[in-house]
């Protein structure tokens, strides 16, 4: 079994925490994984990407090749747009539906929403608003990986939750808990 | 066994030299080397060894600074960015002369596709340059063994290794077990070789006919080195060799096997004779290689051979840029993948100044003084975050080209009748090597405008030490600058015209003027305040 997730979103928006929870969960599970991550130049507000892949059997490349992706991830709508030819054809985007506009050029978002509508897998809630219901508006990245859970398959719910108190542990348990609430309110908003 | 650690290639290098006995790490932060040098700052096996870690000013300190730890009779790492092998280049051909006493590697990160670079030069050919081994892993766990394995045999041969990798094998993760045993570090002693060490043209030429022949026996152990391998397959139509993380990118496209033979390779000088035998099976050879076609090249030679060469040089995969499966699959007669089609609506983004980031500000000034007052200005600049200058709304640069070149280049356009010339460099650039450049204007007398924006950091690669931190006008001063012509700004808006002023006065004298515009990076401010 495998799963080749695309992580997408703007610089600084924090991609890389939901790839360092599922990857510990991974681990934890003794997968096989590998992610490529985006530092340097790009960083700074670029768009970015993390290629993140697990798979019960070895694996290659650290690339997913186009087509081959069950999961595009995204932060920002127009980003999970980006690598829609990376998406398998019976793949899955979850995406934020809030624009992060940075540049001046930014497209108007009923065409970004109306091209994600013609996708057959989409997922698009808005993780400002839920995580802010949620009590925990900082933790936006963990409401998207809540609403990921629901279509993951590889690695149970309750696994991501361990993921979360492992990475987020150090900080304190009322960190964790914010952030907990927040993947629940992610995996519920999807699940409605 | 070990516990399993999820780590990027750069960490597995690090915790692979860290193992090996590493006594000391040399660098200067540059994309995708940088991480190496932060692991292993924050290893405790670090802090209980006492493993010098602190960041070099510029890749040449930093390669002569392990030469001297491995002359000592030390293991030491020096790690950086491809073009910064370019700024070590001297120290770097005078190892391979003098040889290593201590195990020495040379880590060299290279950038395909320019992810954060001015070019695409692929490090394999200092290899050849200077004929010393180069080690290419395929894998983080291969990173790990290969660093460990590279110090033994540095120090077997006495010679330097080149471990080369590229961005994707730097910045991805993968799980690593590591060995269960740690090395002890060397204790000081001293080369078997003096000789060697005393490069005078009487020593030279001695040891030069050793190196020639140390390398031809570097690759008569690349042949059997367990690093490279050839595997056969029942399709003899065609071969092929997949360097480095190229191998991962063909077996990808083959999740029941490569039918085809393979040859990978990880050790180099590359072992012709593995190429011979592979050649004897099969007509045609496609050549995978991220980077240049350095052994493409080799291979294609200049008179007609019976076997066929393919690869990036005749297009079958892609001329420049970095590999991906996608990328060598039509050149193995793959069809392409079925995808959805690009979206029509999307607008790029490219990177940019933070908001409230203080080169912002400096260039508003400087903008506002220069498009206003002298359209004919010049502004040279140089490597750094403040290179986004170029882009809009800013647009206020004409040139960068590596580091250290702005100071030099506003001289000589000065000289060429210029004016204003003026030269932009951060502080991290300006002590790893605008400080001679500004030396050189001192001493030349030279009509310039030479500003640094000091952010007290590293930025661009995440926020390293800089070397010259709180010394920036006392160096100016001790290099020869007017005391009244070196003038602190700090850049915020409120400062407008303050700053305006400065640097109108500064233009307007007709001799080298110093601007030093300094404000913290809000990165690492944001970092600082939340301690």
């Amino acid at each position: 079994m495998k799963k080749d997730i695309i992580l997408a979103g703007v610089g600084g928006q924090g991609i890389l925490s939901i790839a360092t929870v599922i990857g510990s969960a991974a681990l934890e599970q003794g997968l096989h994984l590998k992610q490529a991550e985006v530092h340097g130049m790009s960083q700074r507000g670029g768009d970015v990407q993390s290629n993140l892949r697990l798979s019960s059997e070895p694996i290659f490349s650290d690339l997913i090749p186009r087509g081959g992706a069950d999961l595009v991830v995204s932060l920002e709508p127009m980003e999970a747009l980006r690598y829609v030819p990376f998406l398998a054809p019976d793949g899955w985007i979850i995406t934020n539906t809030v624009p992060f506009v940075n540049i001046p050029d930014y497209p108007a978002m009923e065409a970004v929403m109306g091209e994600l509508g013609k996708l057959p897998h989409v997922i698009a809630i808005d993780v400002d608003a839920i995580a802010k219901e949620a009590g925990s508006a900082r933790s936006a990245n963990m409401v998207l990986l809540g609403a990921t859970a629901s279509v993951l398959g590889i690695l149970e719910p309750e696994k991501l939750r361990e993921g979360i108190r492992r990475i987020f542990g150090r900080k304190g348990e009322a960190i964790v808990e914010a952030n907990i609430k927040a993947f629940d309110a992610g995996l519920a908003s999807a699940q409605k | 066994m070990a516990d399993k650690q999820l780590l990027l290639g750069d960490e597995a290098v690090a915790l692979g030299a860290l193992h090996a006995g590493l006594s000391g790490v040399y660098a200067y932060p540059g994309t995708p080397s940088t991480e190496i040098t932060e692991y292993i700052q924050g290893h405790p096996l670090t802090t209980e060894r006492h493993v010098h870690n602190v960041w070099s000013s510029n890749e040449k300190t930093a390669m002569e600074g392990a030469l001297g730890m491995s002359y000592a009779g030390k293991r030491a790492l020096v790690c950086m960015k491809h073009v910064g092998m370019n700024v070590c280049a001297d120290p770097l051909m005078g190892s391979a002369m003098t040889g290593a006493n201590g195990g020495l590697v040379v880590t060299a990160c290279d950038d395909p596709s320019m992810h954060s670079s001015q070019n695409e030069q692929d490090s394999r050919f200092w290899g050849t340059f200077g004929m010393m081994p180069v080690f290419e892993p395929s894998s983080q766990q291969e990173a790990y063994e290969m660093t460990r394995a590279a110090y033994d045999y540095s120090e077997e041969n006495t010679i330097p290794v080149i471990m080369r990798l590229t961005t994707r094998m730097a910045h991805s993760r993968a799980v690593v077990t590591p060995a269960e045993d740690i090395r002890p570090q060397n204790e000081l002693h001293y080369p078997e070789f003096p000789k060697r060490w005393v490069t005078l043209p009487v020593n030279a030429r001695v040891r030069n006919r050793e190196l020639i022949k140390l390398y031809a026996k570097c690759e008569a152990d690349a042949v059997v080195s367990k690093f490279n391998r050839l595997t056969d397959g029942p399709d003899h139509s065609m071969g092929v060799i997949a360097c480095g993380i190229a191998y991962n990118y063909l077996m990808e496209n083959y999740p029941d096997g490569c039918p085809y033979p393979v040859l990978k390779i990880s050790q180099y000088p590359f072992p012709r004779e593995l190429a011979l035998k592979l050649a004897a099976m099969v007509p045609t050879i496609l050549v995978l290689e991220e980077g240049q076609p350095l052994v493409e090249t080799m291979l294609r030679g200049v008179f007609p051979t019976q076997t066929k060469v393919i690869g990036r040089i005749d297009n079958a995969v892609i001329r420049d840029g970095e590999l991906s499966p996608d990328a060598v699959r039509g050149a193995l007669g793959l069809p392409e993948r079925k995808t959805f089609a690009p979206a029509q609506v999307l607008a790029s983004r490219p990177p940019a100044l933070c908001q409230g980031c203080g080169h912002r500000d400096f260039y508003t000034a400087l903008n506002n003084v220069l498009k206003k007052d002298y359209p004919t200005a010049r502004v040279f600049s140089d490597i750094g975050c403040y290179t986004l200058g170029y882009m809009a709304p800013f647009n206020a640069i004409h040139t960068c080209v590596e580091m250290g070149a702005s100071f030099t280049m506003a001289q000589g356009a000065a000289y060429s009748g210029c004016w204003p010339a003026v030269g932009v460099i951060g502080d991290s650039t300006f002590t790893h090597s605008g400080m001679t450049g500004l030396l050189d204007a001192v001493n030349g007398k030279a009509d310039v405008t030479l500003c640094i924006s000091d952010n007290l950091t590293t930025a661009m690669t995440g926020g390293q030490d800089s070397a010259g931190t709180g010394r920036i006008e006392a160096i100016c001063a001790g290099l020869g600058v007017d005391p009244a012509h070196i003038r602190t700004i700090v850049p915020l808006p409120k400062n407008y015209p303050d700053m305006e002023k400065v640097i109108r006065e500064e233009i307007e004298y007709h001799g080298v003027s110093v601007i030093v515009c300094r404000r913290e990076c809000i990165q690492t401010a944001r970092r600082h305040a939340k301690k």
